[in-house]
């Protein structure tokens, strides 16, 4: 299990929590069991979102690890200059 | 696959030893482009041309916001030397989302929605006949009413640009022209600015401003009735164009081979596509011929990305003694008519960065305009953000009479600080780079009547991408590295630096070309400061499966183990004397014979790179303030940033100063201007004034190395933190300098001068 930080703006489909826990060993797997878990995350996901994973910020590598003890982020999606 | 059987791939937390000393690395040898440009052989966009080649004009819309009513192209289709004319009716339909929004902006379908939006597009024999024609193309409009202002966009009353674009995150009730709502933040806002001395709360407002390259976006477009095509293009990203292109045009993407020009500019403007998709749906209309599409400059500034118009307000807490104890923002952003253009996420996550503060929150807003589609700029949303929160802390620091840069060593973010945006920082160098301005000499000039002195930090995330690097060994023992990413600010000498020092041959025996999308797998653009952090990387992979091989065929040729063979200084070497006694066998004597020995000899590597580490720096700028003009003379310009290390300084300190440049025209000077009706009125560089040489002194600068612990040689990326920090440096240094706080940009003669007669009259 590992637990994910979202942004305050999403409570409103994860019934209040700002911290939730799912059952994932990638990013890719975080983001679907996020989906499964609370669907009205589907959409904000799908446009783009940004991941930390112990502190890199992560956009597209949904194939890396992510650990019971990682700090892990949800962020708006981040893409550069 | 059942969960527990997934082998996921450990790619962050790597780290390398990057403290070692280099033989070429950090070295500065000649820009391996600089004989081209400076003879004027290096082949730009517009430079292309091939056989059979037609011209092609675009038609723009003279309105903000109208309704197509009827387009008659049949008069241009009768002029001489026309081929082909395409309007947005010719284009596929069924987009969605994204492709959709580019589709609608490459050609305006049944809506225009700023001035300068495409409307049709000619392909004739001569530019000149193409012009011609492209005004014989009559348009019928019904004028909607328009908007331009941020604030206004979200007023009950303003005109609905779009519907149905609002994303889910937006609250009930808000207007449609609100597409994106965020809000985030950690700690007791409230207890923070209650534990404060001082609490100050402001309102800034930045106007949208121009990448300002010099090159104008060309390119020559060829495609067959069969969906197979060709494309030259100055770009920073090749496998971009493609994807887009085919997405707009409804093609299979493999069958569009992109090359890319050398680029005079892109700064974030060059990574997505304006009018690049009409140069091949005229081809195919005009039986395949190719078709050259040069913007003017006008079009470039009408109808390219600039970046976002802003309105922020900040709130901030600090103690007597400097401590921040809290910090709010809410970011109003517009980036054009299409969601998700403002850069408002990256803003907010920017906005405190530079701080470890107990308690922060933040709140966004993305909002249409009839304006053009904003495109990437720099550390996009960075500077914005930094301007009215370092605006902000300047102003605190000369309320409680404490030193600017005291207080940001004070609540600095380090190794360790929580971020304001939320994850743990790793290594990070934003004390070092204020070590550094501190005891720069700049900071002992003695300042004179209206001169001043301003400070200011700035953050960049920088970014990893998808990146795919070919490394061939020459049958000479030089060496050919293929990479994906365009050569926007010096990547190729630093790739050639890196490989020449894992595979230990002179620099002068490296070449890097930038090659086109058949050529490589997927890359993304030059984007993100990603190309010499990522490339690099990737090329530094590719050197050790190259050496692997090579000390594969010495071990063979002497008859040993492949484990008892080293590599160092350019040969293979016995590991130890248990290995043998071997002379070394150099990559020459390996090249000459790799065709005996089994075959051409190569490495490549494909990843998404991870291991990004980012970036922080301090400026520092003397101004002096004309109390009779207004006008703000830059005098002295300090920019130090932390580089992780810098492969080719000389590239290194070009990226600083061009970031500090185009800060200094952003603050006093560049701005959109529109009339009542929604037009632009400044689209030349007459009018939409970047600084010139004249404007500036030579920019100072001093690299920080904090080594990124995620790159095999600790680079960073240095592209774009340097156009974070100016705007709020320099408006604090005419703070410093009048007595002033200006909190709207550009602060041009006529603002400034203004604010000191209001502050001079009460």
């Amino acid at each position: 299990m590992v637990e994910v930080n979202l942004w305050s703006g999403l409570r409103r489909f994860t019934d209040g929590e700002l911290v939730v826990t799912v059952e994932a060993k990638t990013v890719g797997q975080m983001l679907d069991a996020l989906v499964t878990a609370y669907p009205a995350l589907e959409p904000v996901i799908e446009s783009g979102v940004s991941i930390a994973v112990d502190g890199e910020v992560i956009t597209d590598a949904h194939h890396i690890a992510v650990k019971p003890d990682s700090e892990i982020f949800l962020l708006q999606q981040l893409k550069g200059g | 696959m059942a969960l527990d059987e997934v082998k996921p791939v450990v790619e962050t937390g790597e780290s390398y030893d990057s403290n070692k000393e280099f033989k070429y690395v950090g070295t500065r040898p000649n820009r391996p482009d600089g004989l081209d440009k400076v003879t004027g052989r290096a082949k730009y966009g517009a430079d292309h041309a091939v056989a059979n080649m037609l011209h092609a004009a675009v038609l723009r819309s003279p309105h903000a916001h109208a309704r197509i009513v009827k387009i008659d192209t049949s008069k241009a289709e009768a002029a001489e030397g026309v081929k082909a004319v395409v309007i947005g009716t010719d284009l596929p339909e069924g987009l969605t989302g994204g492709d959709l929004h580019l589709q609608e902006n490459t050609l305006a379908r049944d809506k225009v929605y700023y001035d300068g939006h495409a409307v049709a597009a000619v392909a004739a024999t001569s530019a000149l006949a193409a012009k011609d024609a492209v005004k014989l193309i009559e348009v019928e409009y019904e004028l909607l009413p328009h908007v331009i202002d941020v604030d206004e966009a979200m007023k009950p009353d303003a005109p609905v640009i779009r519907e149905g674009d609002q994303g889910p995150t937006v609250p009930e009730g808000m207007h449609p022209n609100v597409v994106n709502y965020m809000e985030f933040g950690h700690g007791d806002l409230e207890a923070g600015f209650a534990a404060a001395d001082l609490v100050l709360e402001n309102t800034f407002k930045t106007e949208a401003t121009h990448q300002g390259y010099i090159e104008p976006h060309a390119c020559v477009g060829q495609l067959g009735e069969d969906g197979k095509g060709e494309m030259w293009v100055c770009t920073q990203g090749q496998w971009f164009i493609r994807k887009m292109c085919a997405a707009v045009l409804g093609l299979e993407a493999s069958n569009l081979r992109v090359t890319p020009s050398e680029i005079g500019g892109g700064f974030g403007g060059k990574t997505t596509i304006f009018s690049e998709a009409i140069s091949l749906a005229l081809s195919r209309k005009a039986g395949g011929r190719p078709v050259k599409l040069v913007m003017t400059r006008s079009e470039v500034l009408r109808a390219t990305g600039p970046t976002a118009s802003t309105s922020m307000d900040v709130k901030i807490g600090m103690k007597k003694d400097g401590t921040i104890t809290a910090g709010s923002v809410e970011f109003r952003m517009q980036g054009g008519a299409w969601p998700d253009m403002a850069p408002t996420g990256m803003a907010l996550n920017c906005a405190f960065a530079s701080y470890d503060m107990p308690a922060v929150h933040h709140v966004g807003y993305d909002v249409l305009a009839n304006r053009p589609k904003a495109a990437a700029y720099r550390a996009p949303g960075s500077p914005m953000a930094a301007f009215a929160v370092e605006s902000l802390v300047d102003e605190m620091c000369r309320e409680l009479k404490l030193d600017p840069i005291e207080v940001r060593m004070k609540n600095g973010a380090k190794e360790g600080t929580k971020a304001s945006y939320g994850p743990t920082f790793k290594q990070i160098g934003l004390m070092q780079t204020l070590e550094a301005a501190k005891a720069h000499p700049n900071l002992q000039a003695e300042l004179g009547p209206n001169q001043g002195r301003g400070v200011a930090c700035g953050f960049w995330f920088n970014h990893g991408g998808e990146t795919s690097v070919t490394l061939a060994l020459g049958n000479d023992g030089t060496v050919t590295v293929s990479a994906g990413t365009p050569d926007i600010g010096g990547s190729r000498a630093s790739v050639a630096l890196m490989v020449a020092e894992t595979l230990g041959i002179p620099y002068d025996h490296v070449r890097v070309n930038i090659v086109e999308t058949g050529a490589l797998g997927f890359n993304e653009p030059s984007h993100g400061s990603r190309a010499t952090f990522a490339t690099g990387k990737a090329a530094v992979e590719s050197c050790n499966q190259a050496i692997k091989e090579m000390c594969r065929r010495a071990a063979k040729k002497w008859g040993i183990d492949e484990d008892a063979v080293e590599w160092k200084d350019g040969a293979a070497h016995p590991a130890g004397p248990n290995a043998g006694e071997f002379p070394p066998m150099t990559i020459k004597k390996i090249a000459q014979s790799m065709g005996r020995s089994g075959g051409p000899i190569s490495g490549h590597h494909e990843t998404t790179a991870g291991g990004v580490g980012e970036s922080f720096g301090t400026h520092v700028v003397d101004v002096e303030v004309d109390p009779e003009t207004g006008k703000t003379t830059i005098l002295r310009y300090l920019v130090v940033q932390d580089a992780g290390r810098a492969i080719h300084p000389s590239y290194v300190e070009g990226q600083y100063q061009g970031g500090a440049a185009q800060g200094i025209g952003w603050a006093l000077n560049e701005e959109y201007v529109y009339d009542d009706m929604g037009r632009l009125q400044n689209p030349v560089f007459l009018d939409y004034r970047v600084p010139v040489a004249s404007d500036l002194p030579m920019i100072d600068t001093v690299i920080v190395e904090v080594p990124n612990p995620g790159h095999p040689y600790g680079v960073r990326g240095v592209g774009e933190t340097g156009i974070t920090p100016p705007l709020p440096a320099i408006a604090n240094a005419i703070a410093d300098a009048t007595g002033c706080r200006m909190r709207h940009l550009p602060m041009t003669p006529v603002k400034v001068l203004k604010a000191i007669k209001e502050r001079v009259n009460g």
